[in-house]
């Protein structure tokens, strides 16, 4: 049993604590293929009392390259990268490579972990000190932690998107027919407005007049052709920062932002309103339409009101402007104890 | 701003002083979504206008909030991933502290857009180091200096830190190490991976 020994070249003989320190997974092999030296890492992990003198072949399992029982055999494939595991541990493979040293020095085996560095580090409780300086395994512990971190982060957003998604179609936002706000926006930006503290906005609530008579005379396109005229009236009526929406057949609730006075309230209404009662050119026909409106603003109460409170009192508000015949508006004024000294432009 | 980093401060003011006062920052700060998302996106402004919205209800000094900041970010148990990454750095508080200059490249290897401080770290007599950060807001001194003075805790460490004025845009701070093995401190097994 020999093993070729290469001729002598220029070069170093190494020390064992700079080969420690350089290469802490290396086993030295006399020229028998028993081992002589072990590095400190690979010590930890094979139990350095256990291994020191044993033959190398008993000790691992050579798998790559395949039927490689030998010492011999396995320095025939010297400098070849090997696929290699202890006995011990069949689980976790090594990368390896071995090669002869001059003047009957046996053989030099260097060891690292491929792709079971996670399940290596965790089963021999390896540190930090256990690599060496130069060695990137700690940086790819390092991205394979880190990988786990985000994955779990991108997986609950996915899932929380999916979520999302498979209700966003029952919380569509925008009204279809007249490209307006719809009911539930409009709910989420007065719930949005009453948590801003010392935001104050007005509410007007816009119900049709005669728009029955223009469905039932006329059918319901021409109905559907009169309600987008109107979304178009709000919209172009109405200023940048203003909220209008529709939230039932032919209501329209609008939030202006902040409160206006009564007198600028009144001036919109009333425009609004002269706006709506214009002729509606249909085609064929042209129909005519008015509008009623009834009025609520946060800044005329002492205390904020709630939603609740606000909607009641703009309700009531309509209902005291269709009394008074169409085409009006009115202005909720809060009782005498809950309203606040009238002011203009508040 | 990444993410990442809204969500971290959020849950700092979550955590730190409850569902309320993060729903107060949040009106305040005129935020129209009840949490941020870690893996998305959102402009500087935001954050700052959150981060000021906080200092005003919790009448705070900018500078504290920011440094239990840095140290929630180190001491909280949900957190522990971000700790541990941070101990790949090295295996004692020296080592560490010198690693800091690779923090940002370590930082983009983990998420490639985050923004991560720029850090240069001098080695001054033996066991005294002066840092120098730099990062797309202000602030990241107090931050830093609240999770540097956690992590030598983490090590065991005695150290002292302080805030070292300007160099530039950069901040500073001074970190003198006088016992590296004042106590146990936390171990760090590198194959622990936390579930």
């Amino acid at each position: 049993m020999n093993i070729q020994v290469p001729k002598p070249q220029p070069g170093i003989l190494m020390p064992k604590p700079v080969m420690d320190a350089l290469l802490p997974m290396h086993v030295v092999v006399d020229t028998r293929g028993a081992i002589t030296q072990t590095g400190p890492t690979f010590a930890k992990m094979a139990g350095q009392q256990e291994v020191l003198g044993r033959p190398m072949m008993d000790v691992f399992s050579i798998r790559r390259p395949s039927g490689i029982k030998t010492f011999d055999a396995l320095m025939q494939n010297a400098d070849q990268r090997l696929s290699l595991c202890l006995q011990q541990a069949e689980h976790l493979p090594f990368r390896g490579v071995i090669l002869p040293l001059p003047d009957e020095g046996g053989a030099v085996l260097n060891l690292s972990f491929g792709l079971s560095f996670a399940r290596a580090v965790a089963d021999f409780s390896l540190t930090l000190s256990d690599f060496a300086a130069t060695d990137q395994t700690i940086e790819l512990l390092y991205l394979n932690e880190a990988k786990a971190s985000t994955t779990r982060l991108s997986e609950h957003l996915t899932k929380r998107l999916q979520d999302a998604n498979a209700v966003a179609h029952e919380q569509a936002r925008t009204d279809v027919l007249t490209g307006l706000s719809n009911r539930r926006a409009m709910d989420d930006e007065l719930e949005h407005l009453m948590s801003c503290r010392g935001q104050s906005f007005t509410l007007m609530h816009l119900d049709l007049d005669l728009f029955k008579q223009v469905n039932d005379t006329h059918g319901h396109a021409a109905g559907d052709a009169v309600l987008v005229e109107i979304g178009r009236i709000l919209d172009y009526e109405l200023r940048r920062n203003d909220f209008p929406a529709r939230i039932g057949g032919d209501e329209f609730l609008i939030a202006l932002r902040p409160a206006q006075s009564d007198a600028i309230v009144s001036r919109i209404a009333k425009r609004l309103i002269a706006r709506i009662e214009e002729p509606i050119d249909l085609g064929e026909f042209t129909v005519q339409i008015s509008a009623s409106i009834g009025i609520a603003s946060t800044s005329a109460y002492a205390k904020r009101p709630s939603v609740e409170q606000l909607m009641n009192d703009v309700d009531e508000a309509l209902y005291e402007a269709k009394r008074n015949g169409r085409g009006r508006h009115s202005i909720f004024k809060p009782s005498a104890e809950n309203a606040v000294a009238p002011l203009d432009d508040r | 701003m990444h993410g990442m980093i809204n969500r971290a401060f959020q849950g700092f003011l979550v955590d730190t002083y409850g569902r309320d006062t993060w729903d107060e920052v949040r009106s305040v700060a005129q935020l129209r979504f009840p949490d941020f998302e870690a893996m998305l996106r959102y402009e500087d402004k935001v954050t700052l206008d959150c981060f000021k919205a906080a200092t005003d209800v919790l009448h705070k000094h900018p500078n504290a909030l920011l440094e239990d900041l840095g140290t929630f970010l180190i001491t909280h148990e949900p957190y522990a991933p971000l700790k541990r990454l941070l101990r790949f750095g090295g295996s004692t508080l020296s080592e560490f502290i010198l690693s800091l200059d690779e923090l940002a490249d370590r930082g983009r290897m983990a998420m490639p857009d985050i923004e991560m401080p720029e850090i240069e770290v001098t080695q001054g007599a033996e066991a005294s180091f002066r840092i120098k950060a730099e990062w797309a807001l202000p602030g990241v001194g107090p931050i830093l200096l609240g999770a540097l003075r956690a992590m030598a805790d983490d090590y065991g460490a005695l150290a002292t830190l302080s805030l070292d004025g300007f160099d530039g845009a950069r901040e500073c701070i001074r970190i003198d190490v006088f016992d590296m093995a004042h106590s146990e401190g936390n171990a760090f097994v590198l194959g622990e991976m936390p579930a």
